[in-house]
């Protein structure tokens, strides 16, 4: 009897952390994984979603994908729209978050600029997208300006050229995404000791010595979280593009948020883009991965 | 007596309770999807269903509206899911999907066993010999001038040829004033700008871009077109960044006098009034190519409507859909739409009251509606492959030869 006891109380206790778990499994399952694991079994069968009796297709919508040139040239310009977004995001935001914790500004000055530095993280991914097409329109503010000051000797179609078209919406993101690399390098900033600077002072250490040597490595684990997490999240951009060119002109916008797009809902092949949803969550997982096992080593 | 009262009371409400449980008193109700509500002013779809209701007791209609696209998508997962609405509205570019779902009932047994009055109807959409859809109203397509520019530019007659429209383009452009004589919406997040802007041209002078139900990009009519845009383009008349215009940015620049000339939806000539209420416009039929003296296609789009071939209440839905392409209510339902009637009896107010649009009704009258996109599978996709070969030529990269042939081999893969 007492060892019944004992073994119910330690299947008791065993299972007690799960039961307490148990509403937020449910929840993780629900809204994630069924999801996910859904995508998945379309992206294997015929006709998904659009016939009650699905086949099964094998790999044959991934080699659909893979062989689809413009799928190449999606990857290449998600890349290319990622990896500029986040150098620029760093450096803008590195930039602006030194002058905001500068001592030399200011004080007034200093607030009056913190307030315009994070406006464009105010702005929702649609108005950001309004706001640059009215601006770099043929006849917008931008070719105006360019033109009297003598930049350009035409009008430029920023976004209807396929030579400007990618690198238009790519500086729009920039725009859009460095207020974040801004405020969380201005925090670390103000976290690192001043002892570090005053030290450096007494040694004769220059200004630019200064900020190789103690400020971006003291910085060094916010800069790779924040990279690493502004690489994700750009890679998924879609609003954005999709308002300002629709991934035209031509393909030359085309990034693996709208080619799944219009996969699923101007083709109707909810197969082909359950395969293409699969590879962006493949290369999402991977830097997820590398995130954690980053913030592990930690 | 109380007490002889009671049960008898028990008895019938039991017995109502009954019959009400296993449905022998329940009312039918109709579920009817569509985007027209959103559209229509803020409640006159549900007073046409009211009507509806009480005409035909015993039956009522649950409206389930939302925006275009978001209906669009319902539909898709509906007729995917067997779980489609009894009454759909719906786009002549959906059918062809919905009816290789087997979702949409043919209307053909139902108009026999009612002796529906077939010529009294626009038109009958028809897939695979299957009466699917019913347009039952009409957004037409025409050109609309801006008359002050045209004056300003020494256009005194409005173009009736393509020639006459290069011509007119010509004249109505003044670049260093930001002034263009056409506006061609290219955009490939919305890519209608295919039919309505390119398309309308074949369709104008009674040619087609099909032949023996297959794809004919590669033949003149298509070639042709192509290459009067690429002129339009090369004469440097078209209103710039035509990659990624949308028709919305077409209908702002005409309304602002930035461009001449349009081909556009009748829908929107409320919209430019309350925008501008000075423009002083006109409406054409679209031009078209040298000594054509036939009937004129009027590109259109139109509030489409169909029954679910899951329906279980197929008798009721086969109702109201007459009931909505009735003359009457017909004529009343487009009247509030500012669009063209499903059926060719019924005559809306506006044409009669307003000056623009009864010219359009004229124009829609001597002519037929052509929308050659309506059935066709994926159309949307159809548009997007057309319209990436249609930019490459304007940028410049191909032929229109080269176009079309490109254009033909994309949509082949579609048939």
């Amino acid at each position: 009897m007492t060892r019944q006891k004992r073994s119910h109380h330690k299947l008791k206790r065993a299972v007690a952390p799960y039961l307490y778990l148990s509403p937020s499994l449910l929840i993780i399952g629900l809204l994630m994984l069924l999801p996910m694991v859904t995508v998945i079994a379309y992206s294997f069968q015929n006709s998904a979603v659009l016939r009650r009796d699905p086949s099964f297709a094998g790999l044959k919508h991934y080699q659909a994908i893979f062989d689809d040139p413009v799928f190449w040239a999606s990857l290449w310009h998600t890349l290319y729209f990622t990896c500029m977004s986040v150098i620029f995001h760093m450096t803008i935001g590195m930039a602006f978050a030194l002058m905001l914790n500068s001592d030399r500004i200011n004080p007034t000055l200093r607030n009056i600029l913190r307030v315009l530095y994070i406006l464009p993280w105010l702005f929702t991914a649609v108005i950001i997208a309004v706001i640059w097409r009215l601006l770099l329109e043929p006849n917008g503010v931008v070719n105006s300006i360019l033109m009297q000051i003598g930049i350009i000797g035409s009008k430029v179609e920023w976004f209807s050229s396929p030579q400007t078209a990618l690198h238009a919406v790519t500086f729009a993101n920039i725009w859009a995404g460095y207020p974040l690399f801004m405020v969380s390098l201005l925090a670390g900033l103000q976290g690192i000791p001043k002892d570090f600077y005053e030290a450096a002072d007494i040694d004769g250490a220059k200004a630019y010595q200064k900020l190789i040597f103690i400020t971006i490595p003291q910085l060094m684990p916010i800069i790779i979280s924040i990279s690493l997490l502004d690489f994700i999240w750009t890679m998924q951009v879609f609003p954005l593009i999709w308002i300002t060119t629709g991934g035209g002109p031509i393909y030359s916008t085309e990034v693996l948020s709208t080619y799944t797009y219009k996969l699923a809902f101007s083709s109707y092949n909810l197969s082909q883009a359950s395969a293409s949803a699969v590879v962006i969550l493949l290369i999402s997982l991977g830097l997820t991965l590398f995130y954690i096992r980053y913030q592990k080593a930690r | 007596m109380m007490f002889r009262i009671k049960p008898a009371m028990l008895k019938i409400a039991a017995a109502a309770w009954l019959l009400g449980a296993t449905g022998a008193m329940a009312d039918t109700t109709l579920e009817f999807t569509q985007w027209w509500e959103p559209e229509l002013p803020a409640g006159s779809l549900r007073a046409i269903m009211d009507d509806f209701e009480a005409a035909n007791p015993g039956v009522k209609v649950t409206l389930v509206s939302g925006p275009y696209a978001t209906t669009r998508d319902q539909i898709s997962v509906g007729a995917a899911t067997g779980t489609l609405s009894d009454v759909v509205g719906l786009d002549g570019a959906w059918v062809n999907n919905l009816n290789a779902q087997n979702a949409l009932a043919d209307m053909n047994p139902m108009m026999d066993a009612s002796g529906f009055d077939k010529s009294q109807v626009a038109d009958i959409i028809k897939v695979d010999g299957k009466a699917v859809m019913f347009p039952v109203a009409s957004f037409v397509y025409p050109v609309f001038v801006n008359l002050d520019l045209a004056a300003q530019a020494g256009v005194t007659k409005l173009p009736s040829t393509r020639a006459e429209f290069l011509e007119a383009a010509k004249k109505m452009t003044k670049a260093d004033k930001n002034q263009y004589g056409w506006v061609l919406p290219l955009s490939l997040q919305t890519p209608s700008g295919v039919q309505n802007d390119m398309m309308s041209w074949v369709w104008a002078s009674g040619q087609s871009m099909m032949a023996n139900g297959k794809p004919d990009l590669e033949g003149k009519p298509v070639v042709d077109m192509l290459t009067f845009v690429k002129s339009l383009n090369d004469a440097g008349t078209i209103s710039p960044g035509i990659a990624t215009k949308t028709e919305q940015e077409k209908v702002e620049e005409f309304v602002n006098d930035r461009v001449g000339m349009m081909i556009d939806s009748l829908a929107h000539v409320n919209l430019i009034r309350k925008r501008n209420p000075k423009l002083n416009f006109d409406l054409i039929p679209v031009p078209v190519v040298e000594n054509y003296t036939g009937k004129r296609g009027l590109p259109y789009a139109s509030w489409g409507i169909g029954i679910s071939a899951a329906s279980k209440h197929q008798e009721e839905a086969w109702k109201l859909v007459q009931y909505l392409m009735s003359e009457k209510v017909n004529a009343k339902l487009v009247s509030l739409a500012n669009a063209f009637p499903g059926n060719v009896n019924a005559k809306p107010d506006f044409v009669t009251s307003d000056k623009a649009f009864g010219k359009a009704f004229e124009i829609f009258k001597t002519g037929y509606l052509a929308n050659e996109f309506t059935g066709l599978p994926v159309a949307e996709d159809l548009m997007t492959q057309f319209d990436v070969q249609a930019q490459k030529m304007l940028a410049g990269e191909q032929s229109p030869e080269q176009a079309a042939a490109a254009a033909q081999k994309g949509w082949m893969a579609k048939f």
